[in-house]
This record gives C-alpha cells, structure tokens and sequence, in this order.
C-alpha cells in the first residue's frame, strides 16, 4: 500500500513536470517546482517508510526548508521584471 | 483496535494520494495561472497532510511521529505562504486574474 501512495506522488510530480515545461509564464514553472518540492518531502518520507528506515526523514524536514527558502527567493528576483509575465519566449 | 487504525491509515494515504492527482490534473487542465494556484493549493493543503497523517498512524509514538508532526506543521505554515506571494509577484508583473492566456504564445487570448 505504501507501493500505491508511491505511485500516485509519483504520477503527481510528473504532471507538475509537464506543467513546469509547458507553462508559457514564469509563474506557471515557479508553481509547478513549488508542487514538485512538496512531491519530493512526501516521497522522501513514503520511502522511508518504504525501506523501514525512517531515520531519512530529517532530510524530508530539510528539504521542506530549502524549497520554501528557493522558492521565495526566486519569486523576489522576478516580481519586479512585469515584462517576464507575459513574453513570448525567445525574446 | 490495531486493525482499525492501520485501516484508517490506508484510508488517509489514499485520500491523500488522490488528492494529489486531481491537483495535479488541475494544474494541468485549468485555463488561468490564478485557477492553477488554486489547483497547487488543493495537492498542498489536502494531499500532503493526509499522507502525513496516515504515516504518523502508521509509526505510533515514537521520534519518528514528531518529526512527521514538524513536518506537518511546517508545510501548514509555508504552503499558503508561498502561494500568496507567487499570486502577488504575478499579479505585481501584470498577469490579471481572469484572462485567459494563450498557450503557445503566451499573449493574451480574446473572446
């Protein structure tokens, strides 16, 4: 059963991969990694449970922090660059 | 009562794992950024915390179900924050809240 949690956060990051490549706005990808880094928390811990060993989830702690940290910090470079909403890419 | 609570557990870890996948249909399917926050909201606030919990029941009490606690906690407090300042940094860089944009282009789609 853990097998099928697995599974469905595994089927979840992989839509938010095709969200983050296809997203014509910054937002869009921004949002989409923030999905992504959430995923990665609950896998991390899904396999630590997994494998019995469950000692790995302070690497799931720390790595809730990071994501939160980056993706503030990415938001702070691009809030002020308004044209980067709406561009067309490659321009 | 062992029976009844690893139940409850499957239950929550199912829940939980189906509210991520409709999330992330979400995220896909629907038409505006500021519906697509939505949608990341619904994995972050349901998905997370019900696959938490139902490992925390999994574990019973021991170190292992204050760390998830934190874990929990944490994700509460920084997933509503994040999406907020994702909604202002786009709607300060000029996205509006009920355009649709095109897909291809990204230029603003009318009708």
């Amino acid at each position: 059963m853990i097998v099928a949690a697995i599974l469905s956060i595994l089927i979840t990051m992989a839509l938010a991969v095709t969200r983050a490549l296809l997203g014509k706005t910054v937002y869009d990808r921004i949002l989409a990694v923030n999905v992504f880094g959430t995923k990665t928390v609950l896998l991390i811990a899904a396999l630590a449970f997994l494998s019995g060993r469950p000692d790995i989830l302070d690497i799931a702690l720390a790595y809730a922090l990071i994501n939160f940290i980056g993706v503030i910090a990415v938001l702070r470079f691009f809030e002020y660059d308004g044209d980067a909403a709406t561009r067309p890419e490659g321009e | 009562m062992a029976v009844a609570i690893d139940l409850l557990s499957w239950v929550l870890i199912l829940v939980g794992g189906a509210f991520g996948i409709i999330g992330g249909i979400g995220l896909l399917r629907l038409p505006d950024f500021f519906s697509r926050i939505h949608a990341a909201s619904v994995t972050d606030s349901m998905c997370a915390p019900c696959i938490i919990a139902g490992f925390m029941l999994q574990s019973g009490f021991t170190l292992v179900t204050v760390k998830l606690l934190f874990l929990i906690v944490f994700l509460f407090l920084t997933s509503p924050t994040a999406s907020h300042a994702l909604a202002k940094a786009a709607l300060h860089s000029g996205l509006e809240p009920g355009k649709h944009y095109d897909g291809n282009t990204g230029k603003e789609r009318q009708g």
